[in-house]
């Protein structure tokens, strides 16, 4: 059914047709509303789950973890300095094989402190082993949340899931969702069936010490798992969309990238923006194309290359940098290209971070900078004058 | 994709992590033994067996050299040797 919802509401709404039977969150801004709302479905009796309070993200990840050991579907939001306190409990998760979704509200990192948009937070964890999504929109949210779950479900994956949407931008804006209805997610996402459990007629071992004769092949297992997901998130986008009749494409959202002679590669909310200056920079005569990235790990460098191959100038747009290199999408994706014959122009931009505007204009000048040198993370819209050397 | 991340419980047999030890360990002399078991009781590795007076040795596998047992015995039956003596 079509509602006017918030975005944070938009999650709870979708995470309680999802059923999970154990949720563990430590409030913090921009997430809160997510688990306040949670927290008000069950404490009315509209959600059978229990609510664990805790008393940080630290201790919420574990509860999940343990949760989900037990065979339980479980669920967490946080943003973050709250997502950087989960995050060695995260690799825990990831290497215990042990799925379950967080939605992350993105959020610059202190210090200093600063509590608006950027996806530094997340994207500091993508090595953990934690499938990574990000949303334009709390459409989107919703639907990445429900295929989230059914990717890391899979038998053959077993692993969790990070859902990010942009702080405030999605978290606190309201937009008309399509909430669908349960007995579609039902079938979507059938009862819980974990490849292994804790279960006190047949014990099992968890994460118990890795010699240097196992670990490697633990880690080695991990990396072709999140290989596969691949081929899992393309056929459970396929069956979402014969489920809900909408599409939920896999890795990336192609907008006007097929003759465009310049694009821009984008996560996040920014793309709507990025959308309408390409409508606008179309109308002008100019052949430019945005190419929403939305699974971010696995790295779907294949698709990837595929869809920007015939671009002959790519900016990649990032509210996030490796400090001292360049920006993660920026890196991963040059990677994908190298020594690949005439392969494009990549350059990086560093933008928006914590919480700062992107304006059209600044997409504008983007696609401008494009014409000149190639940059590897230049920052948009700073105030050199205010720093000093 | 799995690797043998998740065992049964008791795989910590397999992993035999002795050469972990320090430059001591503990050589069970078997003259004055009680049988008092305080040597099997504290040790952190749960690694010494026995039963009877004189019977007491331990899994030098998974002995760390922590010298806990030698310390505890009673009867100074237990004594910190260097590795790779063997009288
Ligand atoms: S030295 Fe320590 S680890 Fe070894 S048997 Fe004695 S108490 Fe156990
Ligand atoms: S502590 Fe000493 S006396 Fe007691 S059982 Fe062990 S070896 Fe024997």
């Amino acid at each position: 059914m079509k509602e006017f919802l918030e975005g944070s509401r938009t999650v709870a709404r979708t995470v309680r047709l999802c059923r999970p039977g154990v949720i563990a969150a430590y409030p913090i801004t921009p997430q809160t509303h997510i688990v306040e709302d949670l927290a008000q479905m069950v404490a009315d009796g509209e959600l059978d789950s229990q609510f664990i309070n805790v008393e940080s993200e630290h201790s919420a990840a574990s509860v999940v973890l343990g949760a989900v050991a037990a065979g339980v579907r479980a669920f967490s939001a946080t943003s973050s300095q709250g997502l950087l306190l989960m995050a060695e409990v995260i690799f825990n998760i990831a290497g215990m094989r042990l799925p379950l979704v967080i939605v992350n509200a993105n959020r610059a990192v202190s210090a200093p402190i600063n509590i608006w948009n950027d996806h530094q937070d997340s994207v500091t964890v993508r090595d953990a082993g934690i499938l990574q999504f990000y949303a334009e929109n709390n459409q989107e949210v919703a639907d990445l949340v429900l295929l989230a779950y059914r990717v890391g479900e899979d038998p053959k994956i077993s692993l969790p899931a990070l859902v990010c949407m942009d702080g405030y931008i999605l978290t606190h804006g309201h937009e008309v969702v399509d909430i669908p209805e349960q007995k579609q997610v039902d079938k979507f996402l059938p009862e819980f069936q974990p490849v292994v459990k804790l279960d006190p007629e047949n014990p099992e071992t968890m994460g118990y010490l890795g010699t240097p004769e196992i670990y490697m092949e633990t880690r080695y297992a991990l990396q072709e798992t999140m290989l596969e997901a691949l081929e899992v998130i393309t056929s459970a986008s396929q069956e979402f969309e014969r489920i809900f009749g909408r599409a939920l494409p896999p890795f990336y959202e192609a907008y006007k990238l097929e003759d465009a002679e310049r694009a821009i590669v984008a996560m996040g909310s920014v793309a709507g923006t990025i959308k309408e200056v390409v409508d606008e920079m179309r109308q002008e005569g100019q052949k430019v194309g945005l190419l929403k990235l939305i699974t971010y790990r696995p790295f779907p460098a294949d698709a990837l290359y595929e869809a920007l191959e015939n671009v002959p100038e790519i900016a990649v747009l990032e509210k996030a940098i490796s400090m001292g290199a360049f920006g993660p999408v920026y890196t991963d994706l040059k990677a994908s290209f190298q020594g690949k014959e005439a392969a494009p122009k990549i350059s990086g931009f560093v933008i928006g971070l914590g919480g700062r505007d992107v304006s059209k204009d600044s997409i504008r000048r983007v696609f401008e900078e494009l014409r000149g040198p190639q940059t590897p993370a230049k920052f948009m819209d700073v105030k050199t004058e205010l720093v000093t050397a | 994709m799995y690797a043998p991340l998740i065992t049964k419980p008791g795989s910590s047999l397999e992993r035999k992590t002795g050469s972990w030890r320090t430059n001591l360990r503990p050589k069970f002399l078997q003259k004055d033994c009680i049988a008092c078991r305080l040597c099997y009781l504290i040790c952190p590795e749960g690694c010494i067996s026995g039963k009877e007076k004189n019977t007491f040795i331990s899994d030098y596998n998974y002995c760390k050299g922590c010298g806990l047992c030698a310390g505890v015995c009673p009867k100074d039956d237990i004594e910190m040797v260097p590795e790779g003596e063997t009288k």
